[in-house]
């Protein structure tokens, strides 16, 4: 079998660097543990710079068709790889003054990447099935980093328990595909799934339900979504960051494949599913959210509700070609915009926590006084969240209308129910620009923001106002990621 | 590039590219940085009077159009314009940007931060000039929603006691109604023209082909209502116009002076811009209700405003009252009520926006807004000032001569006959019903102002006031009133000015209701 060894370059550059952390670890001397941080940096460059040599080069196939190479793998590795440099950055600080073990932390982090960049290559179940894992194993691990910690203990249990129950039953689902159609192909799937009818076509639909059980708990949506606030709250904040950002966006990436590819011809049993799951996932998330106080719980529920929009266009798939590539670049692009934001309200987060680790709304009163940039960038980031101008959140959301007016009938509806959450998620979002800016400080000393975080942060909000007047650019990425059909 | 297709993109975002560069001044530069303020926005009026002159009134009609490619993967475009219907409001937002950052110099509201609020001044500004003139739905929409987050902070930040809860009143209100509005725009652009095997988001195809009957009638019965949600919470028409008395009242003066005097517009001009032409038969169907509502909104407003103890609550509850006017022309459908509409769209912009800047600077005197507390006898204490807001509050309740009495008379005289064409079909009685309650409630609105002067102007200065000193008029303040006082006389003077500007656009307008 001939191996396409610079279609695979980025994963093996990673697991490179993934085995050099761990060893370099075991040489460093305690003060210098931190150094992993630059090494694991260096590698993650390296790997961006792979995946971004193979932009232009066409499609490439590999492993008899199991890890394929299109713009789709491309544009989800390079926003994995630009994820996972945000979170080393944030980190940094974060471990080295917190006394956390830096060398297994980051060794840990960059495997759940690894896991990241598969799963958008992965055109087979059961490729999918282990890239979900080797995103998903170390993040328990991680979860419960602070150890001391009651609350890390529990959100890191609770995480496993329910990852791997519902693990569980999505691995139950592709056996009994691959009992119905003899392959793990998605493409293959999808043929033997379009000509199967009767009683194994009941089974089919069983089966495609456990296999969106396993990735709905990936991407916290309702009902499988208890562990997000808990975990998120108890987890050190960079690793939230992950779990939000880069964790939640591997997860749909497989969605997509999964639903657009294998089961695209099951629409009509899924669909119904998936706007339930869509409308009680961000009317539940952005319900809850209004209630929290502590910002990281808060990021979580508007975690849990930014997913319902995001499943709002598989919703919208139909017999329509054209709506369903409208749905999946609305998706697409969603996912970019809101990795974008996310990752910059993460990283202030990670910033005001060096002061207040308890992180109330109340410890982010202030901020404009005690630290313009970050309260202005923060304020940036939750507009953007909310999706109101002048920031690049507006794009996103108006893409997934547009798909959802488009498709109609149903699709009107769920725009609806969109726009009225839209709304109330201004309620919970503003909660936080009003405490920065509205109140007075409780602490008035200047907040000193790590510099790698303060870069990072003006980085994130310099990008959302620039994709506001030029959303072009985003749109454009998310117009090309198509996946490549067959092969 | 020629003065032709970049003058009104220029003009446009100046403000915010200079608010960007005022984010570079250091902090403590505080005369600067409002300098920068005046500077900018002379700059802004002077280009748009310039436009204003270089405009040809002979020709009519859509003049400094750029349209160029903005965001092809969703068909949306950067297409502005200008013609006579965007041009007086155009002009009114630099006057009234103007002459607030010359306000500024003196009055910086508690807690100071000048360069953030010069800066987000700057930011609402380009949001508000930029409604007026994109004739792309997006991009439309875009500006719109522009002025919101910039709004928000002026109000939450340099808002009087009650702020925090009217700024985001104020923003969850309009964000409500815009984005139905936004889903309305979402269902023209897909039911819409095709222009070169794509649909399109810009307002002159959108237009005409609506104008022409292309939308079904049951479509745009609702994709109206949708559209019109987002437009009445902005003017706001009754009952949606709750959030309007806070956030005028919180604001700072310059905050409620371009609130009122611009961003209510904003609203009604969608309805003549967007509505109207584009979706004829929807506004036929709700032509009546929304006729209704404005009548409700003159006597109701009116009632509120007799009931009112706060001063700057009372000016507020004005605004409804006379948008009610502005919203009964626009429903009338004829040429005349759509005229009365913008020309009370601009009357109302200069009286209140000096209203609101009167209430700040007798706020500024006396540290008291409650009408009982300031007790009468300004007369007395401030001659000058008093004479003033005796001048202003008249011009308001629409005495003839000034500019507040052709926008009210003319919606009346339009709701006397309203379109009864083959296409519109209004029902007479219905609106001369709405006339007879307008005019009760220009009787009413004549009774809240005069005794709200015979309130405060009037009767000897009470004890508590006794040996406090009140400076009268200081130089800041005529600098920036004298334009609005000038133009609230002109405008009553020579309403033409106006008309002969917004003629040819208006009867376009009407000519698709078959008037």
């Amino acid at each position: 079998m001939n191996i396409d060894y610079h279609a695979i370059s980025p994963v093996l550059i990673l697991s490179a660097t993934i085995l050099i952390v761990l060893v370099t670890d075991l040489f460093l001397s305690p003060r210098r543990k931190a150094a992993s941080m630059w090494v694991s940096l260096v590698g993650v460059l390296a790997t961006l710079a792979a995946v971004l040599s193979l932009v232009g080069g066409g499609v490439r196939v590999t492993f008899g068709g199991v890890y394929v190479v299109d713009s789709f793998t491309l544009v989800f590795q390079a926003f994995f790889m630009g994820a996972a440099a945000v979170v080393l950055l944030i980190s940094y600080r974060y471990l080295r003054d917190g006394g956390f073990y830096q060398g297994e932390y980051y060794f840990l982090l960059l495997t759940s990447f690894l896991g990241c960049l598969l799963m958008p290559a992965s055109r087979d179940l059961l490729m999918l099935f282990l890239s979900l894992e080797l995103v998903s194993a170390p993040g328990f691990l991680m979860a419960a980093f602070r150890k001391a910690d009651v609350k890390g203990n529990e959100g890191g249990l609770k995480f496993f328990l329910i990852g791997v129950l519902s693990t569980a039953v999505m691995l139950y689902g592709m056996s009994l595909i691959y009992g119905l159609t003899g392959s793990l192909h998605l493409d293959a799937v999808a043929r033997g799934l379009s000509t199967i009818s009767g009683p194994k076509e009941t089974l089919a639909d069983v089966a495609i339900l456990f296999v969106v059980v396993g990735f709905a708990f990936k991407v916290s949506a309702v009902p499988f979504q208890f562990w997000a606030p808990d975990t998120y709250e108890g987890a050190p904040v960079p690793v939230a960051a992950f779990l939000a950002v880069a964790s939640s966006a591997a997860g749909f990436a497989g969605l997509l494949q999964l639903m657009f590819v294998a089961f695209v011809h099951q629409y009509a049993f899924w669909v119904p599913m998936f706007v339930a799951l869509s409308l009680v996932t961000m009317t539940l998330g952005n319900l809850v959210a209004l209630q929290q106080r502590q910002v990281v719980r808060l990021l979580a529920y508007s975690g849990i509700a930014q997913a319902g929009y995001i499943l709002l266009p598989f919703a919208l798939v139909s017999a329509d070609a054209s709506v369903n590539r409208n749905a999946f670049q609305a998706a697409v692009t969603y996912i970019l915009i809101y990795g974008i934001m996310n990752l910059g309200a993460f990283a202030v987060t990670t910033a005001v926590s060096r002061r207040s680790p308890g992180l109330q709304i109340k410890d982010f009163a202030g901020l404009a006084r005690t630290a313009t940039l970050l309260a202005v960038a923060m304020t940036v980031f939750m507009v953007s969240l909310a999706g109101v101008p002048p920031t690049a959140g507006f794009w996103g959301k108006l893409l997934i209308f547009q798909a959802a007016i488009d498709r109609g009938g149903v699709g009107v509806w769920l725009a609806i129910a969109m726009v009225i959450n839209s709304v109330i998620s201004v309620g919970y979002y503003f909660a936080i620009p009003r405490a920065m800016i509205f109140e007075d400080p409780v602490d008035d000393r200047p907040l000193h923001s790590p510099i790698l975080v303060t870069a990072v942060v003006a980085t994130a909000m310099v990008a959302l106002i620039v994709l506001f007047v030029l959303p072009d650019a985003v749109y454009h990425l998310g117009q090309v990621s198509s996946l490549a059909f067959g092969g | 590039m020629t003065w032709q297709n970049s003058a009104i993109t220029i003009t446009t975002m100046l403000p915010v590219v200079g608010a960007l560069g005022i984010l570079l001044v250091p902090s403590e530069k505080d005369r600067l940085i409002r300098g920068l303020g005046v500077a900018i926005t002379a700059a802004c009026l002077a280009l748009s009077i310039a436009i204003a002159a270089t405009y040809d009134y002979g020709a009519g009609g859509l003049q400094f159009v750029l349209n160029v490619r903005w965001i092809p993967v969703i068909g949306a475009r950067y297409h502005v314009g200008i013609d006579g219907i965007s041009l007086p409001l155009y002009l009114l937002t630099f006057l009234l940007g103007f002459l607030c950052s010359i306000y500024t110099w003196r009055y910086v509201p508690e807690p100071g931060r000048t360069k953030a609020f010069v800066a987000l001044t700057l930011l609402l500004i380009t949001g508000m000039a930029g409604t007026f003139i994109a004739f792309d739905l997006i991009l439309f929409f875009v500006f719109w929603e522009l002025v919101l987050v910039p709004m928000y902070f002026l109000i939450g930040t340099w808002g009087s006691a009650n702020r925090q809860y009217a700024s985001i009143k104020f923003f969850l209100y309009t964000l409500f109604g815009s984005v139905f509005m936004l889903l309305g725009f979402l269902a023209l652009y897909f039911n819409g023209p095709v222009v070169d095997g794509k649909h399109t988001f810009d307002l002159t195809a959108i237009t005409a082909f609506g104008a022409s009957g292309g939308y079904a009638h049951t479509f745009q019965l609702i994709v109206f209502g949708a559209i019109a949600l987002g437009f009445a919470v902005k003017v706001p028409m009754w009952p949606f116009h709750t959030w309007l008395p806070d956030a005028h009242t919180e604001a700072p003066t310059i905050g409620s002076v371009l609130l009122a005097g611009i961003m209510l517009k904003m609203g009604t001009y969608g309805f003549i811009r967007i509505a109207l032409p584009v979706l004829p038969q929807g506004a036929v169907a709700y032509a009546p209700w929304i006729g209704g509502l404005a009548a409700i909104a003159i006597v109701y407003a009116a009632l509120a405003c007799l009931a009112q103890k706060d001063l700057k609550r009372l000016i507020a509850f004005s605004s409804v009252g006379h948008m009610g006017f502005v919203m009964l022309g626009i429903a009338t459908l004829t040429t005349i009520g759509i005229q009365a509409a913008i020309f009370g769209m601009v009357a109302h912009g200069v009286i209140t926006g000096m209203l609101f800047f009167c209430v700040g600077s007798i706020y500024d005197r006396y540290h008291t807004r409650q009408i009982a507390e300031i007790g009468g006898g300004m007369s007395q204490t401030m001659p000058k000032m008093a004479g003033i807001f005796a001048f202003v509050a008249i011009a308001s309740l629409g005495l003839p001569g000034l500019a507040g009495f052709w926008g009210e008379v003319m919606a009346l005289l339009g709701s006397f006959s309203p379109n009864t064409s083959s296409v519109a079909g209004l029902n007479v009685a219905l609106f001369r019903t709405f006339m007879v309650v307008g005019g009760i409630g220009t009787i009413l609105t004549a009774s809240y102002f005069l005794w709200m002067l015979q309130r405060v102007n009037q009767g000897v200065e009470p004890e508590r006031w006794m040996g406090t000193s009140f400076r009268d008029i200081v130089s800041v303040e005529w600098v920036s009133w004298t334009p609005l006082l000038v133009l609230i006389l002109v405008l009553g003077l020579a309403p033409s000015i106006i008309f002969n500007v917004t003629e040819n656009g208006v009867n376009a307008i009407a000519r698709i209701f078959g008037a």
